[in-house]
């Protein structure tokens, strides 16, 4: 039986995006043992890792197929249903792009040289870190549609998101210092595996990059 | 003497089945938004209508009930014919029970029609085609349907206002739970005023009250001060959750909105009672004073055992079958938190209440979702569904023809079976 009332509200995106960030994050954050088993070299763990990395992604692929599937262009909502969509696009990068470092990592065999180690991990975690606050940030979207997007809950939204960009700026620094150091050390590497590690840091940068994107994302939400 | 008892047994039986699918359907739309919110139980809102929705049949339905009865056919025009009494008899049960008929077909198949949409098409119906085009008071008819279209966009327009002003005075602070609390006792105040004053004031005199218009503020006044300090007491007793708050900062603040909506939800009821019985017992009423005094226009008041008749069966279909329909749409509205919730639900219920005051049968539900779509314009709404909102203007448009028909069918089927 038909409802009148029930059916005019249409599935609200918001509780599932905040999920989907959730997701992206957990992912996301796999990246940190995954890394510490590549430079210990334990390839057992690693492909164990990499199997839930896959999972997570998997996950969050296809719960954004859920979400948009149930935004169709009849829903009125307080913003634009693109910027949603888009904000959903980035969220999802963080994802992706974490498979993608997991990925070329295992099927190159690559391991991590002992001098860029730690420094390494360093920016692993800085990076996981943005794509945290990133979490931190969407949290806030159930609040901010409840305020109406106006007033206090914009405020703390917009300081989240200015944390977010300090993250990132902290990133391509040590992405930086990390590419430096490589630089010193990529002589006594096979240059085939120093090409492959050139790779994997602006990949693993890409995260924080899509987490600073989530950000800018949100923004645009706040000037509506 | 035969004769008029099968007229009221049919037009009883026929008027308690409308009121039991308006309690089993339509009351589930005025307290789903409660329990969708959690503001209510079910069994809490189960007991709140059928108080409320009994109370406002008896208390202020019955100008919508005069309205329904002779407002829309011309007595004058059947007075003078030799079998007028019997035509009106005829066709007030080929009402009822098309509008009964076409609120199953519709809601079997799933398509969303008002209640006072078919009543109201099948009167027209009947009479245009089974007694003569004149015999519709046209201009009437023109005043209903214009309400139709007034009362979603007016009750669309005081939910935005509401809803903004919560935005701005609470939502959007620093400190949100604190002007909760603060302005949440005002809110219950002039919810609960509204809806005295417009029931004293229109209201009381059916059950021949009259009250002096300084006397009814005054009583409206006392009755929401009294409703707004026991309400203040409630709120004053809510302590704020830190856990909940870090997971949802609104938490507390939508908790004291709850208490309100409680109230909201009273209003509703009453409102939904004080308009919706009218379709059932509306066309009842007609054909019991016309069995009873053999005559159109008899200046006979509105029995009270008619209007309790309507509210009975309201509540017996809640009872029945309202709470699953509540269950069911409680649990898809979710997005109506307490703070919007009862902007719609207080912005529905004045426009509602007022329409009843002045005797026009307005759809309840299709009020409500004006006062949701005002909501969602204030940006209240995470997500409405155009499409719906589409289709509700659709069956808005159709289900009149289709009463219409419906009741042209029975008219004649009556006039040839019944003696």
């Amino acid at each position: 039986m038909a409802n009148m009332l029930a059916n005019i509200f249409g599935s609200s995106p918001v509780r599932p995006l905040e999920k989907h960030i959730d997701l992206a994050f957990r992912c996301a954050k796999k990246l940190r043992p995954f890394v510490a088993a590549v430079i210990d070299k334990d390839h057992k763990r690693m492909a164990e890792i990499r199997g839930q990395i896959e999972v997570l992604e998997h996950e969050a692929d296809n719960m954004k197929k859920e979400i948009r599937l149930h935004m169709p262009k009849s829903l009125f909502m307080p913003v634009p249903r693109e910027d949603l969509l888009e904000l959903l696009l980035v969220q999802d990068k963080i994802a992706n792009r974490t498979k993608d470092v997991s990925g070329v990592i295992m099927g190159r065999k690559m391991s991590i040289p002992e001098p860029i180690a730690d420094m390494f991990l360093e920016f692993v975690d800085s990076n996981i870190d943005a794509a945290k606050q990133a979490r931190k940030s969407v949290r806030e979207l159930d609040e901010l549609f409840t305020a109406g997007f106006r007033g206090a809950e914009v405020d703390l939204v917009s300081e989240l998101i200015e944390e977010l960009d300090q993250i990132e700026t902290k990133t391509d620094e040590q992405q930086t210092r990390l590419r430096s150091t490589l630089f010193d050390i990529e002589k006594t590497l096979d240059p085939i595996d120093a090409m492959f590690l050139y790779e994997v840091i602006s990949l693993t940068g890409e995260i924080a990059d899509m987490a600073e994107r989530v950000g800018r994302r949100l923004e645009l939400l706040l000037s509506h | 003497m035969d004769a008029q008892l099968v007229y009221i047994g049919l037009a009883a039986a026929f008027g308690l089945f409308m009121a039991w699918g308006i309690g089993a359907n339509d009351v589930a739309n005025a307290m789903a938004t409660s329990v969708g919110s959690k503001a209510l139980t079910i069994k809490q809102a189960i007991l709140v209508a059928a108080i409320f929705e009994f109370a406002g049949a008896v208390l202020a339905g019955g100008e919508v009930t005069s309205t329904i009865r002779k407002g829309i056919v011309d007595a004058d025009l059947l007075i003078g014919m030799e079998d007028g009494p019997r035509l009106l008899i005829y066709g007030m049960l080929a009402a009822l029970l098309a509008a009964g008929t076409w609120l199953l077909i519709a809601s079997r198949n799933g398509w969303p029609v008002s209640t006072t949409h078919s009543i109201v098409g099948a009167i027209v119906g009947f009479a245009a085609v089974g007694i003569g085009v004149d015999a519709v008071q046209w201009g009437k008819v023109g005043t209903i349907v214009m309400s139709w279209v007034v009362s979603p966009l007016t009750a669309g327009f005081i939910a935005y206002l509401i809803y903004r002003s919560v935005q701005k005075l609470i939502l959007s602070q620093d400190d949100p739970l604190a002007k909760a609390k603060r302005y949440v006792p005002v809110y219950i105040f002039l919810a609960a005023f509204t809806i005295t004053l417009v029931t004293i004031l229109k209201g009381l005199s059916h059950v021949g009250l009259t009250i002096s218009l300084r006397d009814s503020y005054i009583l409206a006044i006392a009755l929401a001060a009294a409703i707004a300090l026991l309400g203040s007491y409630f709120i004053s007793r809510i302590e704020a959750d830190p856990k909940a708050e870090k997971k949802q900062h609104f938490v507390t603040v939508e908790r004291v909105f709850g208490i309100l909506m409680v109230v909201t939800a009273c209003g509703m009821a009453f409102a939904h009672g004080s308009n919706d019985v009218a379709n059932a017992i509306g066309p009842l009423a007609a054909v019991v004073s016309i069995a009873t005094s053999g005559e159109i226009g008899a200046k006979s008041a509105l029995p009270i055992w008619v209007l309790a008749l309507g509210g009975g069966g309201i509540v017996v279909g809640l009872a029945t079958f309202g709470r699953h329909v509540i269950a069911t749409v409680g649990k898809k509205i979710t997005q109506l938190t307490p703070s919007r919730g009862f902007a719609a639900e207080l912005a529905a219920a004045t426009t509602i209440v007022i329409a009843s005051g002045t005797g026009m049968p307005i759809s309840t539900t299709h009020t409500l979702v004006g006062a949701v779509l005002g909501v969602g314009m204030a940006r209240g709404i995470e997500a409405i569904d155009l499409r719906v909102v589409a289709r509700i203007l659709v069956s808005w448009v159709v289900t009149i023809p289709a009463g219409a028909f419906l009741a042209i069918i029975f008219f004649f089927l009556f006039k040839t079976v019944l003696p």
